[in-house]
């Protein structure tokens, strides 16, 4: 779905529809951007109406907090997404990182730092070899995917380990009026969007995802632009894990592994797009929330649990569905 | 007149509902949770059915208010946590688990614990200290397959060890037994050892593969899913049949009754019974009682000997796996394991 191409094929209209169809356009977008967020608002009163107790402190810390370390996946997808790549290994990245913390960083401080920094040094390389190779993403990832899982086992062979204390302290914080697990969630969009969508180094990253060519003309080194975003979303999976393992307060080599595709579909349910670089930080976190306030609607409506996954992919469908109905508004204005 | 009808009436109301107040308990108005991490084999099948059995049961007796269960779709420990987590919301007083992962669901269980909810776990246990956890003693079932081996074999025996999945907590501990036993009987030599996977079709393709490279064998130990495919290994084989140690399952049991009955085999199996969710459940309800009990416990194994062979078969549906129903009473006989 490349929106804008079909009306550039199309004849000059008149000015007066050129404005109309502009302005069509326009809410059209806006509706798009909206959409994620109208999702979250109409899943949450579903949920408040089923479950009055959710609207509460407690009630939204219990289900939100669990949502933060798959909105930092989200995000790390959604750097990779940038460049029309795809991180299958995001989940056993974060399980890795996370046997990292509940080991070596809570025993030896120093060297769990350096290995989490090694760590993303490794997502770097792996940017540097996809592009100087022309590998397909998809191929590493799923290869490197192994590799850390085959880590994780090596140094939790069994599920254990304890995360450091000051991790547990950390994810418990109790910030006044909203919980911890909203305020960072706003705190991450906000600050992903600044430098995505609003900063000009933002506006090269995601212009080497849109029209590589373009800016390798225009003089952009496209292998830094992969290593840069390569490297950041190593450190977002590297932050997921850590807040995973806090939350947890003990690791399992397979306790994430479910979050590549999470966060796939966060991505894209917030409204990003596999090729052309179209990606929203914002709508990112609205569809990680999303996927995880959806699972908690399941069960407080009680569906049997065969039925449960069935229903939460018809949930997923049923928002897609709408994107793609207002993609169509922005291809053909009225 | 009027007021006296309506005096009447109230008093009518009031004797029709007292004997029914009598029956219930004091946790008439509290609910239950079942969290469960996997439901795809049969163990995972009959020990769903049996919680729903004794629920149901226990719900129309006003022992409880209600005592839904909630499976996670894809076994993950951070689904389930979240899940927990939910349940938590939901008001549960008390909840139930058998866990993806023993310590990735603690966070989860501390939250609930906090919450100040009664948290058992069974089968997959957790280990957060707060929670209760109730689980066969695996070490003495590995143990109690080699006593036998020692009886039948008292001039001693080559034996073959079928394991489970490797990394698992529950096949090192017994595997732990069987150690034990070969030093306890050292009349008992285990030649060979393969990882059977608690599956008959990974057992008899692991048991086929060993066999040419194994001396005469006597006897077999497995730990249940898989003495049917050791059965099978050794008849494609073309060898001599050995005792196999069996673990409850329908086709074991099946094959066994009808080498018996051909030939006189004599045989033993033992496993965990699936229903024990419904000793959980009876644990949690009584803990919402008021009643103290241990932190951890042990929930007792079922064995199979010649004798029980055929009553423990009769009923038993096909792939089904011998359980007993336990009832509120049994929670009094539980014990704690002994201190390592």
């Amino acid at each position: 779905m490349n929106a804008p191409q079909p009306m550039t094929l199309k004849k000059p209209p008149a000015a007066n529809t050129v404005d109309r169809a502009a302005g069509g356009v326009n809410r059209a977008r806006w509706l798009r951007n909206a959409l994620p967020g109208i999702s979250l608002v109409v899943l949450l009163a579903t949920i408040f109406i089923m479950q009055p107790r959710a609207m509460s402190y407690m009630g939204m810390n219990l289900m939100l907090n669990l949502a933060v370390p798959i909105a930092l996946a989200t995000i790390a997808q959604m750097l990779i997404i940038t460049v029309n790549d795809l991180d299958l290994s995001l989940g056993s990245f974060i399980s890795f990182v996370a046997c990292v913390a509940a080991t070596l960083l809570n025993d030896h401080p120093l060297l769990g730092c350096l290995v989490l920094l090694g760590c993303i040094g490794v997502y770097a390389l792996l940017g540097a070899l996809i592009h100087s190779r022309r590998l397909p993403a998809i191929v590493v990832t799923l290869g490197m995917s192994f590799i850390w899982v085959g880590g994780a086992v090596l140094l939790l062979p069994a599920p254990g380990g304890s995360a450091p204390q000051w991790l547990q302290a950390l994810v418990k914080i109790k910030t006044p009026v909203l919980p911890f697990a909203i305020v960072v969630c706003v705190v991450l969009a906000v600050a992903v969007h600044l430098f995505l969508m609003r900063s000009r180094f933002g506006v090269v990253l995601r212009g080497a995802g849109g029209n590589p060519l373009a800016m390798a003309k225009a003089g952009w080194s496209l292998l830094r632009i992969k290593v840069t975003l390569y490297a950041l979303a190593g450190g977002f999976g590297v932050l997921s894990g850590l807040f995973l393992v806090g939350l947890t307060t003990s690791a399992d080599a397979n306790m994430a592994l479910r979050y590549t595709l999470l966060s796939i579909a966060g991505v894209i349910l917030g409204g990003g797009e596999f090729t052309g670089g179209r990606v929203s930080p914002i709508g990112a976190v609205l569809g990680a929330l999303t996927l995880v306030l959806a699972g908690s609607l399941l069960s407080f409506i009680r569906i049997s649990p065969d039925w449960q996954i069935g229903a939460q992919g018809a949930i997923l469908i049923l928002v897609l569905a709408l994107r793609t109905a207002v993609n169509r508004l922005e291809v053909r204005p009225v | 007149m009027e007021r006296h009808t309506l005096r009447c009436a109230l008093l009518s109301t009031a004797l029709l509902i007292t004997p029914f107040m009598h029956a219930q308990a004091d946790t008439a108005d509290k609910t239950i949770a079942l969290s469960n991490n996997y439901a795809g084999n049969s163990w995972r099948q009959s020990m769903l059915n049996s919680w729903q059995q004794t629920t149901e049961q226990a719900v129309k007796d006003g022992v409880i208010a209600g005592a839904d269960s909630f499976t996670t779709a894809e076994n993950q420990a951070t689904e389930q946590a979240a899940q927990i987590q939910n349940l938590i919301l939901q008001g549960y007083n008390a909840i139930v688990i058998n866990a993806a992962s023993p310590t990735a669901l603690n966070g989860a269980v501390k939250q609930a614990c906090d919450a100040g909810i009664v948290v058992v776990s069974f089968d997959g246990i957790v280990t957060e200290p707060c929670a209760y956890r109730i689980s066969m003693d695996f070490k003495q079932s590995g143990l109690d397959g080699m006593d036998y081996l020692a009886k039948r074999f008292p001039d001693g025996a080559n034996v073959l060890e079928v394991r489970g999945l490797a990394g698992v907590s529950v096949d090192g501990m017994i595997h732990s037994g069987v150690v034990a036993g070969a030093s306890k009987h050292p009349q008992l030599k285990v030649v060979g050892s393969v990882n059977g996977n608690w599956s008959q079709t990974a057992a008899q393709k692991a048991v086929a593969g060993i066999l040419p490279s194994l001396p005469k064998i006597d006897a077999v130990v497995t730990q249940g899913d898989d003495g049917f495919g050791v059965a099978q290994a050794f008849t494609a084989a073309g060898r001599p049949l050995p005792v196999i140690i069996f673990g409850n399952r329908e086709e074991e049991l099946a094959w066994w009754k009808k080498q018996k009955d051909a030939n006189g085999y004599q045989s033993f199996s033992i496993s965990s019974a699936p229903s024990i969710s419904s000793l959980s459940f009876w644990v949690a309800q009584q803990l919402l009682d008021g009643k103290q009990l241990p932190h951890d416990l042990l929930s007792p194994a079922i064995s199979v000997t010649q004798d029980t062979l055929e009553s423990s078969l009769k009923g038993l549906e096909k792939g089904g796996i011998v359980s007993q129903v336990y009832s509120v009473d049994d929670v009094a006989q539980l014990k704690s394991p002994a201190p390592q």
